[in-house]
């Protein structure tokens, strides 16, 4: 059997009067990449919010890579987040740097290394997302599908063992999104990462998912291959894959 | 909220006054709260600015955009008010046949009060709401999460820095605004006059004194701290949304200028006390 990497058990989290997770279980195996499927505002960016400790839950445990993350220190969990990639559902890019030093920050702390090496690391990160023209420019000159690309860039960087897409596609016109589909199948067997992909769009599900779940009302409904969940014979299921 | 009438359409006075006694009690718990949040902070500022590693080149970075980018804006009004003191206190001056004390007179207010005190205004204004509107917009684009996921503490490399390099330039352009000042005042001065460059400043220097030279700016790195560290809090802890950002920005210069008065209230009363 393959290793557990990352865990979610009965996981609670509410904002005030909005229960948004309700004993949430899941469980990401070694190199697989599992598609989380909800309707907006069901609760999946808080699910892979609480995964790196920046939502806090109310209850339950969270697991990463054997660590329990609420029991970390401070520092050892900064080391854990470096193995662990986040991809913004808004790209979250840093407004005030450049494309370039966006790419670097996370490589602060291999300042040790030489600079062309560094240069190189982040040349491939945004050749790999098709952007390698826009590297001088700042954030506020890209298109919104392009920060989306850079983001995703900036996500590779660290080579992270798990990485965690929010909507990686969303907004991406149907050519790229294929592009960053294969993309993100061609890392997992690369590097043989393990992934949480969120997404509404079903050809990023079709091509990436090894597993999926369902999400609503909190709690993850159905689970299975895509091929399975889109023979359920389940109305609202169905619905997201017309 | 509503108020609440009885069911011939009258205000129930009891129940008037119930609800605004709840609404001063609200009021004065979220006020409460905040004080107790700022604290909280403020040690985090602490515990977190001695603790390596040190994020040396931000902070570089940060006193080149805090302090030499507010530099013309500062030499500006540090030049009027040396100007505008001048013109007003000649009368008055006049009046007593003391117009030679002219000079003196303006340094000594300069150097003590108006100096400091309007630069670091000034300065709430231009940097604090900077500060204030930058980290907001940075928390609402979840780029501060962003940070803290890749493992970079976003409180050390946005929050201590900026704090750092306020203390350290206020004072740095505090003690420039009131050069410009004086030269200032020396325009103003020879505007109905006619005194040379060297025998005003002698004037000037000779009724200057360490103890108002020296007050004067120890205060100067207090207000610096005090706008930064309210402009920090106030927009890294700032509400989701764009209208956040807007707030915080405004209550940093709000804040900011309400600390500034009060610390330099609480100055001159220790300044006094020493000087007796
Ligand atoms: N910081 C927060 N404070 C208060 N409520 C929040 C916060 N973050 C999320 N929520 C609430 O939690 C619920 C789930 O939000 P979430 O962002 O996880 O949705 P989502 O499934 O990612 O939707 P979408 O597909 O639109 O991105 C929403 O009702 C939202 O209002
Ligand atoms: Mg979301």
């Amino acid at each position: 059997m393959k290793k557990t990497v990352a865990e979610i058990e009965h996981l609670n989290k509410s904002f005030g009067n909005n229960h948004v997770l309700k004993d949430m279980n899941l469980k990401l195996v070694e190199g697989e990449n599992l598609v989380v499927l909800g309707k907006s505002g069901s609760g999946k960016s808080v699910l892979i919010k609480c995964l790196v400790g920046l939502i806090e839950p109310d209850e339950g445990k969270v697991n990463i890579l054997g660590k329990n993350i609420s029991e970390l220190k401070i520092e050892e969990l900064n080391l854990l987040r470096k193995k662990v990639g986040f991809l913004f559902q808004s790209a979250a890019l840093y407004d005030s740097m450049t494309v370039r030093e966006n790419l670097e920050f996370p490589l602060r702390d291999l300042k040790s290394k030489p600079k062309e090496e560094i240069n190189e690391l982040v040349e491939e990160a945004l050749r790999n997302v098709g952007l390698e023209d826009v590297i001088d420019n700042m954030p506020s000159e890209l298109s919104g599908g392009m920060r989306k690309r850079v983001g995703l860039a900036r996500t590779l960087i660290l080579k992270p063992e798990i990485i965690l897409y929010d909507e990686p596609t969303t907004g991406l016109d149907p050519i790229t999104s294929k592009e960053i589909s294969n993309l993100i199948l061609d890392i997992q067997k690369k590097y043989n990462t393990s992934s949480i992909i969120i997404t509404h769009d079903m050809e990023c599900a079709r091509i990436t998912a090894n597993r999926m779940i369902i999400l609503k009302n909190g709690t993850a409904i159905n689970e299975g291959s895509f091929k399975e969940l889109s023979e359920l014979n389940d109305e609202w299921v169905h619905s997201f894959f017309k | 909220m509503p108020i609440e009438t009885n069911k011939n359409g009258k205000v129930n006075p009891v129940r008037e006054l119930r609800s605004t006694e709840n609404s001063f009690v609200k009021h004065l718990k979220e006020f409460f709260e905040e004080i107790t949040l700022l604290t909280k902070f403020t040690f985090r500022f602490f515990k977190e600015v001695i603790k390596p590693p040190y994020e040396f080149n931000e902070f570089v970075k940060q006193s080149y955009l805090i302090g030499y980018k507010s530099f013309p804006l500062v030499a500006i009004t540090g030049l009027i008010m040396g100007l505008v003191l001048t013109i007003q206190s000649r009368p008055t001056l006049a009046q007593f046949g003391a117009e030679s004390w002219l000079p003196a007179m303006v340094a000594v207010s300069i150097v003590r009060e108006i100096g400091p005190v309007i630069t670091a205004l000034i300065f709430a204004g231009k940097v604090g709401s900077g500060i204030g509107a930058e980290l907001a917009s940075m928390k609402v684009t979840e780029q501060i999460d962003a940070m803290e996921v890749s493992g970079i503490n976003p409180f050390k490399y946005l929050v201590v820095t900026r704090i750092v390099s306020a203390t350290v330039m206020l004072p740095v352009l505090v003690s420039a605004a009131n050069a410009i000042s004086l030269y200032g005042a020396y325009i103003g001065v020879n505007l109905e006059g006619d005194v040379s460059f060297r025998l005003f400043f002698a004037q000037v220097f000779d009724k200057l004194s360490f103890t108002d030279v020296f007050p004067g700016i120890i205060k100067t790195f207090f207000f610096g701290f005090a706008v930064a560290l309210i402009s920090c809090y106030k927009g890294y802890n700032s509400n989701k949304g764009t209208e956040g950002v807007g707030k915080a920005a405004n209550s940093a210069v709000v804040f900011g200028s309400l600390f500034i008065f009060i610390l330099d209230m609480i100055a001159v009363q220790v300044t006094s006390l020493f000087s007796r």
